[in-house]
């Protein structure tokens, strides 16, 4: 049977862009969260971590609003830059950065607080600056945290249904990731290639998954 | 030459205190700090290190101004040459220890000074470990080269020992003062150990509920002086044992051992490692030259 790979392809596309362009705005996130102590800080917190717990079709709705032509956001991207972020790889890229934004800062954020204050404290004692202390002591000492929020963030992505739908659509080469496809197909009754899509998924998953389990294993065992 | 000033309102267990220090070091020497816990010994070292704001007051360092709060002026940790050993070593867990050494010894630094520093502290044979697979007195060693690495003008070492075995923390005391001996950095240690505090302070500062309340020279903190004897000399009592009717005292005089008779009554004043005076009222001593005893 022939696969058709374009939604796998853009899946994977999607996936890396989101989980490469979230590292970036992740960590100083997380470490700005760990280390402030205003009462905004819950506020933004929560604002976070509200991804998990909302409908991704809550999500995407408002995001269909924003960046549609006759959204705030989406008019002026359009008239000023000319880009159109509904049914378009960019919007999806940026509705997934939202919807695993959590995925990103929670684990590194608990990384950065499970860290003695005391590393920090020595590294300006030595005469380092705030940005030698994060970059040699604070980063390499949360590896395991950081290789743990990349991988489940990739996963979180590939698994995305709900606000691809309501933003990208299914519009093949740009928007029709795997999940769509499999929807597509069984709407379709076409299951055996929903099957194909489908099982490539369940085994990704599982294998992405088991990967994070064996690599916390190994460093855990290094400490 | 150090000078302290400094006030700083603090929350300790039993109600709010002011800490409020006045102290003044000579360079080169090595103090103490000596008091009850909570009563501001460990905010002390970190205001100096620059990890606590003060409310008011200043700090001078060897004529540099580290801190006057009438000038606004508060130097980061990082810009105040200063080494502290914390509690708990605080190395970091991703480099080895030749890496922790390296790290923090200042640009230009040669990579020969960072070979002595681990040769004097007995770590060159460790240098490639990570600091997580050495044993507690390894680590405070390491902890301790690494805070004199960028040869700092005042060391600040918060109770280094108290979480090592007595054996463990006689040997380190020595290696302690041997780098105090070698690079004459002013030292302020926080101690609760009174042998700890004989074998390595010069002075005492006893603080007690956020102030200086006594501080002078280990006699004149510690031993009482309603002695008159002729012959009086500070050891550290290192073994008490029952023989018949008397205790016979094993006590540690500078370098030597001395075992004095003391009754029951006299002996149950005293625990192992404690700082004690022998004297003796009236005997008369034999001078010979030296030559002809040896």
């Amino acid at each position: 049977m022939d696969i058709n790979w374009q939604p796998l392809y853009l899946t994977a596309k999607l996936a890396i862009v989101t989980t490469l362009i979230l590292l970036l705005i992740g960590i100083p996130i997380a470490y700005a969260l760990s280390v402030w102590k205003s009462r905004f800080k819950l506020l933004v917190q929560t604002l976070v971590s509200m991804p998990l717990v909302l409908p991704p079709t809550v999500l995407g709705f408002y995001l269909l609003l924003a960046f549609g032509r006759d959204g705030w956001l989406g008019s002026r991207l359009e008239s000023w830059f000319d880009i159109r972020l509904v049914f378009s790889f960019e919007g999806l890229v940026i509705a997934s950065i939202i919807y695993s934004l959590p995925f990103m800062v929670n684990p590194i954020q608990s990384g950065f607080q499970s860290l003695p204050a005391s590393l920090h404290e020595a590294a300006q004692t030595l005469g380092k600056s705030h940005l030698s202390s994060f970059f040699h002591v604070l980063l390499p000492n949360i590896k395991p945290a950081i290789i743990t929020a990349t991988v489940v963030t990739f996963a979180h992505t590939i698994g995305e249904f709900g606000v691809v739908l309501m933003i990208g659509g299914s519009i093949p080469a740009e928007t029709r990731v795997a999940s769509i496809a499999i929807y597509d197909e069984v709407e379709a009754l076409n299951f055996a290639a929903a099957h194909s899509y489908a099982l490539i998924l369940f085994v990704l998953a599982f294998v992405i998954l088991l990967s994070v389990y064996l690599l916390n294993r190994e460093n855990l065992r290094a400490f | 030459m150090l000078t302290i000033d400094v006030q700083k309102p603090l929350q300790a267990a039993n109600g709010s205190m002011l800490l409020d220090v006045q102290l003044e070091v000579e360079a080169g020497e090595f103090i103490v700090l000596y008091g009850p816990s909570g009563a501001g010994k460990t905010t002390l070292l970190r205001i100096l290190a620059g990890l606590t704001d003060v409310a008011s007051g200043s700090i001078q360092v060897a004529g540099a101004e580290w801190l006057d709060s009438e000038r606004n002026l508060n130097l980061q940790p990082r810009q105040r040459s200063v080494g502290m050993v914390f509690q708990n070593y605080a190395l970091f867990p991703n480099m080895t220890v030749a890496g922790n050494l390296r790290y923090a010894a200042a640009r230009g630094q040669s990579a020969e000074f960072i070979d002595h520093l681990l040769d004097i502290t007995g770590l060159s044979k460790l240098a490639e470990r990570k600091p997580d697979t050495l044993s507690g007195g390894q680590q405070q060693r390491v902890a301790l080269a690494r805070a004199i690495a960028r040869r700092p003008s005042l060391l600040l070492l918060d109770e280094p020992l108290s979480a090592l075995d007595p054996a463990m923390r006689r040997q380190l005391q020595d290696e302690i003062l041997k780098i105090h001996r070698e690079f004459r950095i002013t030292t302020i240690m926080v101690s609760h150990d009174l042998s700890e505090i004989f074998r390595l302070a010069n002075r005492v500062a006893v603080i007690e509920n956020g102030r200086i309340t006594r501080c002078g020279s280990l006699t004149d903190i510690f031993i009482e002086k309603k002695l008159s004897g002729k012959f009086k000399f500070q050891g550290i009592l290192l073994e008490k044992k029952a023989s018949d009717v008397v205790f016979i005292m094993t006590v540690s005089i500078g370098n030597h051992i001395v075992k004095v008779i003391a009754t029951e009554e006299e002996a149950a004043k005293f625990q192992v490692g404690d700082p004690v005076i022998v004297s003796s009222k009236a005997f008369n001593p034999v001078l010979l030259p030296v030559s002809k005893t040896q």
